[in-house]
Order: C-alpha cells, then structure tokens, then sequence
C-alpha cells in the first residue's frame, strides 16, 4: 500500500507541520515515509505545499503528481492540485475558505468547515489538526491514536495544548466519519 | 539499535559530520542549505566545537583551509554560487593536501540562478573546480540516511587520502524529509603528524604551503597527487546497481534522479521490460569498470540528470562510446517526472508503440 498525500495552503496555516505529523505517525507504524516541502521565497500569507508518502516498500520518487489523498486549505491550493488527484482518491476541501464546487465525480470530495470548527474550539491555530482528523476520517492513512501520540511527542514541551488539539483532531474526524458535511 | 528520527536531509548531515567527529565550521547562509548552518550553529556549541559565521564564502573557506591545516575535523557547506566563491580555497587545500569536508547542496544556475533543486555543478565538482591539477573525491548520496551515512565516510575518506570530499547533494534532498539514524556514523580518527600543531616535540617544524616556484619541484607535488588520485580510482569507487544483470536499456542517474529514475524503472520492470538502473555514489572517482560490467547485456543507455548533460561524458567515456546513449534533463530548478523517465524508457525499448 502506498499513499500519496499532497497537503497545501498559505503560508502560516500549518501545511508543513500537518505533513510532518503524519510523517512521524507512518514512521511510527514501521512504514517507509518522505515529506517533501515547497520551498523558496515564502512568507505568511504565501502559498505552502508538503508531499508525503507512505509506503509498505521505499520510496522511490519523492515527488507527488498524483496524490492518492490531498488536504487543501485554501482556494488557490486548489486551484493547483484538484486537477491531478488519482481516480478514486480523498480530497478533504476546506469550506471555511473554498466555495468552488470540484468538477470530479471520480474522487471522494469532503467539504469540512475547518476554520469555523477550529474558531469554534477556541484557536484557528487548530486548523491543521482538524484538517488530519478529516483526511484520517477520510482514508486509513495512520491510526487516529497514532497519530495523537505523535502530536504528543513533537509538542511535548507545551503539554497545554495536548487537549484542545485532541478535540480539534476529533471534530474534524468526525466530521467525515459522521458525514455531518 | 538507535531510534530511527525524522529529519531534513540538511540536518542529516549537521548531525553525522559531529557523530564523526567534526568540531569546526565555518560558513556562510544560502537557500537552499540554510538548515545546516543553522544546525551546525546550534550542536556545535553543545559537543565543545567551533562554529563561525564568515563574512564571506571565501573567508569561511579560507578559515577551513587553516583549521584543517591544524588537523581538524572540519566542513563548511553552500550552494551552487557560494561553492564557485570557494574554488581558489578548494584548490588550495587540494594543494596542501588538507582533509576537510565540502558540502554543496546544489540549486539551478548558472550565475544566481534561483534556489530550487539542480545538478549542474557536476562538472565542477568532479573536474577539479579551481585551477591546477586536482580532484576532490565526491559522494552523491540519494536518501536522508545516505547524507548521514555518507557525510562520516566523508571525513574519514578526508583523513585518510589527506584529501578535501565533496558531498554533492541538492535542493530536494537537502529540504526533505526521512527517517535517519546515525549508528553506522563513527569517528576514525587518525593520527596526524603533518598537522601544524606547534613544535611540540619535534625538531622540524611542520608547515603548509602551496607555493613551489621550482619548477621541478612543483612537477614533483603534482605526481605525488596523481599518485594519490590513480590509487582513489582503483579503491574507492562506489556504486549501485539494481536489475542490471540481464538489462537491455541502462538508465544511469544519480542523486535525487536516481530517485525518479528508480520509480520509472520499476514500473517498466512491473510491465516486464529489462530495463536497470545503474548509480555513481562517488562521482569522483567515477566508477567506470562497475559501470562497463553492468552496461554489458544493454543496447542501450538513459542518463539522467537535472542539468543539460554533465554526468553523460563520463557515462559515455566509462563505456567507450560503445553503446546509443539517450539522456533526458531538466534545468532551472525543475525536476522531471518519473513519468516522464517512463515514456523515454518505452520510446527506447519500444518506439513503435510495442511489441
């Protein structure tokens, strides 16, 4: 099995840091993980895109053409990627920020308010983890409690925000799960 | 067994060159190999090293070229434009036979270029660089682990030849990141009695210098150094090679292409074409006679590389020009597809459509 992952937004949203996360959770699992950034010329408000990839055996390519699975945060991420997810693959749209309709009736398309959920819970910080909860809602990509250890490990200095990401990770996970789209 | 950690391949390399041993740098800040430096900055203070920020490329090199001459470990690290500042340095300590590591985490040029990944510092990197007869050894790692793995046997390569080693690495490989660990990332450390040291207990001091007005004298410098060379090409040569046994099309690629390519390759395999792919890891030495043993059952040879065409001559000299070589590159920070690698592979072996 291998998943393709492209997660993008601007710059400040957390794109890299999701990718990471879900880097470290798949390394966790025993599998062959890459993240791979954009880089260059960024500043906060600027486009920013991670590829990660999964994999039961290693990874050859680092770079993503065709994501089996994309997180996209706002509408000019969209605009870049929408058009090259594989058939049968995962996009989890923000809907908070997107309003475009995506013209593939061949992927599965989930529309999470992930700002209003995250503005909801307290912190539009939270965005990134809602946005995991949704794609992991989405496709079995690492395991839900994986991925929350992970977060635990890698923010283990601020254990303050362990429980509002936790919730934040939850809502977006059931968002999908419980298709209250 | 250590704890496998997930890392940039920038930070890789900062990390393995103080597991063996390094405890001076000095260098300067360019994208896209800015995470070193910053890395560099941060543990060498924590193991008791050195770490400078210059004021230039050419002041850190120079600074590399004294702390070697003082039996260091030492490295400093750059990208395409900071390592052509840092040529008459390289060449200096080449002269010197000074051991010291280089790293060039290569973007598009030429002149400023831009910061996205490249390969076309090949010819520089392996042909000498800097004026005079010289040539750093130059290690091309592929993976987070390899910058690691191959960032110690860089220093000990250097101790070993007294001779300067270049990791040439790139955008791509320098940014992303991939499970690593470092136990395979020791020290040899060897005794160096030509370092300048101060008198200590000898009766002759020790000293470092590159200039022989005589001209007998500088002839003989140069054939101990191709002494030195003609015994890295029959030692140190490394390579991998994957399908190659029974390969009727080669690709060759090295770096983050071989990446690509690997991916192009095994979907042609998975399709039952024989196709293979063969890997240069030391780019200086260039491994010729693994590279004519695997290229024997080929009709013909891919290379690639993001460049117009660098590695291909020392492809096409390692097998005499006995066999069609195609290539395919990018330029300007782009990279291909492996896609793209695919459809050149399929044109090659079937360029008809099938067979």
């Amino acid at each position: 099995m291998k998943h393709e992952v492209i997660i993008a937004g601007f710059g400040g949203q957390g794109v890299m840091v999701m990718g990471q996360l879900l880097a470290y959770a798949g390394m966790a699992e025993g599998k062959h993980v890459s993240w791979m950034p954009s880089y260059g010329p960024e500043m906060r408000g600027g486009t920013a895109n991670c590829a990660v990839i999964i994999s039961d055996e290693p990874v050859g390519d680092p770079l993503v053409s065709e994501p089996t699975a994309a997180i996209m945060m706002n509408s000019p991420s969209l605009d870049k990627f929408w058009r090259g997810i594989k058939t049968g693959g995962d996009l989890i749209l923000n809907g908070s920020l997107i309003e475009k309709e995506v013209g593939r009736n061949d992927i599965h398309r989930y529309r999470v308010p992930i700002n209003q959920i995250a503005v909801g819970l307290g912190s539009e910080k939270m965005i990134n983890m809602v946005a995991l909860g949704a794609l992991l809602a989405a496709v079995n990509i690492v395991s839900p409690e994986r991925l929350l250890s992970c977060f635990a490990k890698k923010f283990a200095a601020k254990p303050a925000i362990l429980a509002s990401n936790t919730a934040a990770f939850q809502q977006g996970y059931d968002c999908v799960a419980k298709r209250t789209l | 067994m250590l704890e496998k950690v997930l890392m940039k391949g920038n930070e890789a390399i900062g990390e393995a060159a103080i597991a063996a041993g390094c405890r001076y740098y000095f260098g300067y800040p360019i994208t896209p190999q800015s995470e070193l430096i910053e890395y560099m900055a941060k543990r060498l203070p924590e193991v008791g090293g050195m770490f400078l920020q210059a004021e230039s490329e050419v002041a850190a090199i120079n600074m590399v070229y004294g702390a070697a001459g003082a039996g260091a470990r030492v490295m400093t690290s750059s990208s395409s434009p900071g390592v052509s500042l840092k040529q008459e340095g390289i060449s200096y300590i080449a002269a010197g036979e000074l051991p010291c590591v280089i790293v060039n985490i290569m973007r598009g040029g030429p002149g400023l270029g831009g910061i996205q990944p490249g390969q076309a510092d090949y010819f520089q990197a392996t042909k000498g660089g800097g004026h005079g007869d010289y040539h750093c050894i130059v290690i091309a790692p592929n993976s987070v682990q390899e910058m690691a793995d191959l960032t110690a046997l860089a220093f000990n390569l250097a101790d070993r030849y007294r001779n300067p080693v270049m990791i040439l690495g790139d955008g791509a490989l320098g940014q992303m990141m991939e499970p690593v660990n470092f136990d395979s990332c020791k020290a040899m450390l060897t005794d160096k009695p030509w370092a300048t040291t101060g008198m200590g207990t000898r009766d002759k001091p020790n000293s470092i210098n590159t200039l022989q007005l005589q001209p007998e004298k500088l002839e003989e410098v140069n054939v101990h150094l191709q002494a030195k060379y003609a015994l890295l090409q029959t030692q140190e040569t490394r390579s991998e090679a994957i399908w190659t046994d029974d390969a009727e099309l080669l690709v060759v690629a090295y770096g983050i292409s071989s990446r690509i390519a690997l991916s192009a390759v095994k979907r042609a395999r998975d399709q039952g074409m024989k196709v293979g792919l063969f890997r240069p890891i030391t780019l200086w030495p260039f491994p010729k006679s693994e590279l004519a043993d695997a290229v024997k059952m080929a009709s013909a040879v891919l290379v690639v590389e993001l460049s117009s065409g660098q590695m291909i001559e020392d492809v096409n000299l390692a097998i005499r020009c006995s066999k069609q070589v195609y290539f395919q590159g990018r330029t300007g920070g782009m990279m291909m597809k492996s896609s793209d690698i695919y459809d050149q592979i399929l044109q090659i072996i079937a360029p008809q459509g099938g067979n």
